[in-house]
């Protein structure tokens, strides 16, 4: 009798850890919240305020996400994972979607199984190292000692530099951007390096970040964006589209403040009257309410309003728009037409 | 008159396998294999069938890309061209090399530290007592951790030893003790010296035989021979008669700084110094409680009868009571020796490539294989365990009561 119940309750186990990829858009609905993968903490990007409550640039795509589904961005419960578990988390279903500056390459696309849904930041690796080394290039890092992190693209690329550029060097391979930043500051590794995005959201929590510098060259392509399991197409669209529209309402001048009066006014331009749900049935479309994109630009305004909050130019991180401009503006960012 | 012959055997009744003593283990053991086997059953038959509906299958075929990425520490030949295989390999070396560094100073630690806990020196007891109850009473990770936090924050950085007033070396410039780890000279080995070599062998060998022939002689004739300087001649006088007649052939290849590092002798790295003395440090304290069981096991009698024929302590401690302490002792060593090899895959922690980093890590990560590379993995542990077990278990059999 025990043994049957035992029996019983594997056998359900079994099915359900199975049909559990099935759909990850209907578990979400039953579940009424969304699990984020984030990073273990990188400021300016993923980090937990001094409430304990989680904020960034990724973090706000996110709750963005969230808000689309279910009107609430707080409808979320955010992992923090390392280079390392990111890919074992997304994988097994312990996290829906993963917002962690990773890098869309093709053997993750196809080999790890995972879906890239866009780029919300395009990026590079770089070199940090201290002002008073006297080294102004790459090329003079012949012999130096290197911290990277585990688990990334960060140490193939490393490799393949200092292959090309017949140098030798001493990869010191970290864990975590914490322990990278301690190693570094003890003077351990004379170079981090990691996407040049990292680097000066590390630089920004230094004690003197004025007296290190990141190196001009930019030794790689990185783009980082979202990504969910293969196959999970309904829910991959949401994300996608989510991103999109965020990049789309900064096309359109639609911010978190005009939002609501630009959705509730006569506006002209039928681009926006479709992204906000005031024509067209693309909520329905994507499985969602009519006015799923005015939750999501409600939560952190429009693409160029998060990255100048957390990232941008005023910020400590002090990041340049560069290549994540608009593409009307000399970027490359540029998301498909709403129709 | 009543029959007094055996009573014909009662037929087997199926109640028996639950009411008979006879049968009743026979029942549970057949059942609890059961309930085992259909375990093992659901858990594999679970991770095939989550492996489909991720749609991946099992394939080892990944041993043999290249792997693409670089390895600080490695005893083979490695670069970023060679295949995960062997990036697996070197990560195996380096947790062997940890391993068996770790064992030796862990024995050493412990036996000191043992001995010297059973002192009659109060202070000395006492100090022995505060390090074993501290150190096994926190876990090894955070002593990892502390360790190697240690040598990076304290210890000097590589540019102390240049510009205006630059630190020196240890040893007339030689030793270089930074906080990116140890550079020590390096013996370089040119033309002629195999000689050289070869006569430290031989010497080497004439020693140990000098030893066995004095020791023969005290037995039988009862006079000593001061084998401790006889045996220092042997080995120092014809390697050093050699060395200069082949004329120097062995130097020694002092670490210089040279660009962002020391160049030059072997570099023993912060993440492999701090995992050594931390995995040394608190194994030690376990193999010390140990030592001290073994010694206390022995009965007082044979202490005060070597005492009696007029031994001193020293020597009744390493001849008369840690010879037969050993018997005690080597069992419960054996498994402070695995759990050391085991611990030492906390590694990645501090950035040591072991096995755990490298296949278990970097590999599995880029190739993304990952029931493929924790089966490897814990092949190799087990592998590992098992040889450490049987090799101990071999000397314990030597040192054990011989029973004729």
């Amino acid at each position: 009798m025990k043994l049957k119940t035992t029996l019983v309750a594997a056998a359900a186990a079994t099915a359900f850890s199975v049909g559990a990829h099935a759909a990850t858009l209907d578990d979400v609905k039953a579940k009424g919240f969304i699990q984020c993968g984030v990073s273990t903490g990188l400021a300016g990007f993923a980090f937990t305020d001094s409430d304990g409550n989680w904020d960034g640039f990724d973090v706000v795509f996110c709750r963005a996400t969230a808000a689309a589904v279910f009107g609430d961005p707080n409808a979320i419960k955010f992992t923090p994972t390392t280079g390392k578990t990111r890919f074992t988390a997304l994988a097994s279903g312990e996290i829906d979607v993963l917002y962690r500056n990773t890098t869309w390459t093709l053997s993750r696309d196809v080999d790890l199984k995972f879906s890239f849904l866009g780029v919300n930041y395009y990026d590079g690796q770089g070199f940090m190292i201290r002002k008073d080394m006297g080294v102004s290039s790459a090329s003079e890092l012949d012999g130096a000692t290197v911290c990277i992190q585990t688990g990334t693209t960060t140490e193939l690329n490393l490799a393949d530099f200092f292959r090309a550029n017949n140098m030798s060097y001493e990869p010191v391979p970290i864990e975590t951007n914490a322990e990278a930043q301690q190693k570094y500051l003890a003077n351990a590794c004379d170079v981090y390096t990691t996407d040049a995005s990292g680097l000066a959201a590390t630089r920004a929590t230094f004690e003197d970040p004025e007296n290190h510098v990141i190196l001009p060259e930019i030794i790689s392509k990185e783009p980082l964006g979202p990504l969910v399991r293969h196959g999970d197409n309904a829910w991959g669209d949401i994300v996608r589209w989510v991103l999109n529209a965020l990049i789309i309402a900064e096309e359109k001048g639609i911010t978190a403040a005009n939002v609501d009066s630009m959705a509730s006014a006569d506006t002209k331009d039928p681009e926006i009257k479709r992204l906000l749900g005031v024509e067209g049935n693309y909520g329905e479309m994507l499985g969602l309410s009519a006015d799923w994109a005015v939750h999501a630009i409600k939560t952190g305004g429009n693409y160029g309003e998060i990255f100048e909050k957390h990232i941008g130019e005023n910020t400590a991180i002090g990041l340049a728009r560069g290549l994540n401009q608009l593409w009307t503006k000399g970027g490359i960012l540029y998301a498909p037409p709403f129709r | 008159m009543s029959s007094t012959g055996q009573p014909p055997p009662e037929p087997f009744r199926v109640s028996q396998l639950l009411y008979d003593t006879r049968y009743r283990s026979y029942t549970i053991q057949i059942f609890a294999l059961a309930v085992i086997m259909l375990a093992f059953a659901w858990a594999i038959d679970n991770a095939v069938r989550n492996l489909e509906a991720l749609g991946k299958d099992i394939d080892f075929g990944f041993i043999f890309e290249t792997s693409a990425y670089d390895i600080n520490q490695h005893l083979l030949d490695y670069d970023s061209t060679s295949t995960h295989g062997r990036a697996a390999l070197v990560g195996i070396i380096n947790t062997i090399l940890v391993a068996i560094m770790g064992c030796i100073t862990a024995t050493v630690i412990g036996v000191l530290a043992g001995v010297l806990r059973l002192s009659r020196n109060w202070v000395v007891a006492r100090l022995m007592t505060v390090y074993i109850e501290t150190v096994r009473n926190i876990p090894v990770l955070i002593w990892i951790l502390f360790t190697v936090a240690i040598v990076n924050e304290v210890l000097p950085g590589v540019r102390s030893f240049r510009g205006e007033d630059a630190m020196s070396g240890l040893f007339f410039d030689s030793v270089f003790i930074t906080n990116r780890g140890f550079y020590i000279p390096a013996p370089v080995f040119e033309a002629g010296s195999a000689a050289v070599v070869a006569v430290l062998l031989l010497s080497v060998a004439a020693a140990w035989y000098f030893g066995r022939w004095a020791r023969a002689r005290q037995a039988a004739t009862g006079q000593i021979l001061p084998v401790f300087w006889v045996r220092l001649a042997i080995l120092a006088i014809p390697v050093l008669l050699a060395f200069f007649a082949m004329g120097s052939p062995v130097s020694l290849e002092v670490p210089a700084l040279k660009g962002f590092n020391f160049k030059g002798g072997i570099y023993m790295r912060d993440s492999l110094i701090g995992l050594w003395l931390a995995l040394s440090v608190y194994t030690g304290a376990f193999i010390a409680e140990i030592v001290r069981a073994g010694i206390l096991a022995i009965s007082k009698g044979q202490t005060e009868a070597a005492y009696a024929l007029g031994i001193r302590p020293g020597r009744t401690m390493s001849l008369v009571v840690l010879p037969q302490a050993l018997r005690v002792i080597v069992p419960p060593l054996i498994s402070q020796f695995l759990n050391l090899t085991k611990n030492s895959s906390l590694a990645i922690a501090v950035g040591y490539m072991d096995a755990t980093g490298t296949l278990g890590g970097i590999t599995l990560n880029q190739t993304g294989r990952e029931m493929e590379c924790i089966l490897l993995l814990m092949a190799f542990y087990l592998a590992a365990s098992l040889t450490i077990s049987a090799g101990m278990n071999a000397y314990n059999r030597s040192v054990r009561l011989k029973e004729r």
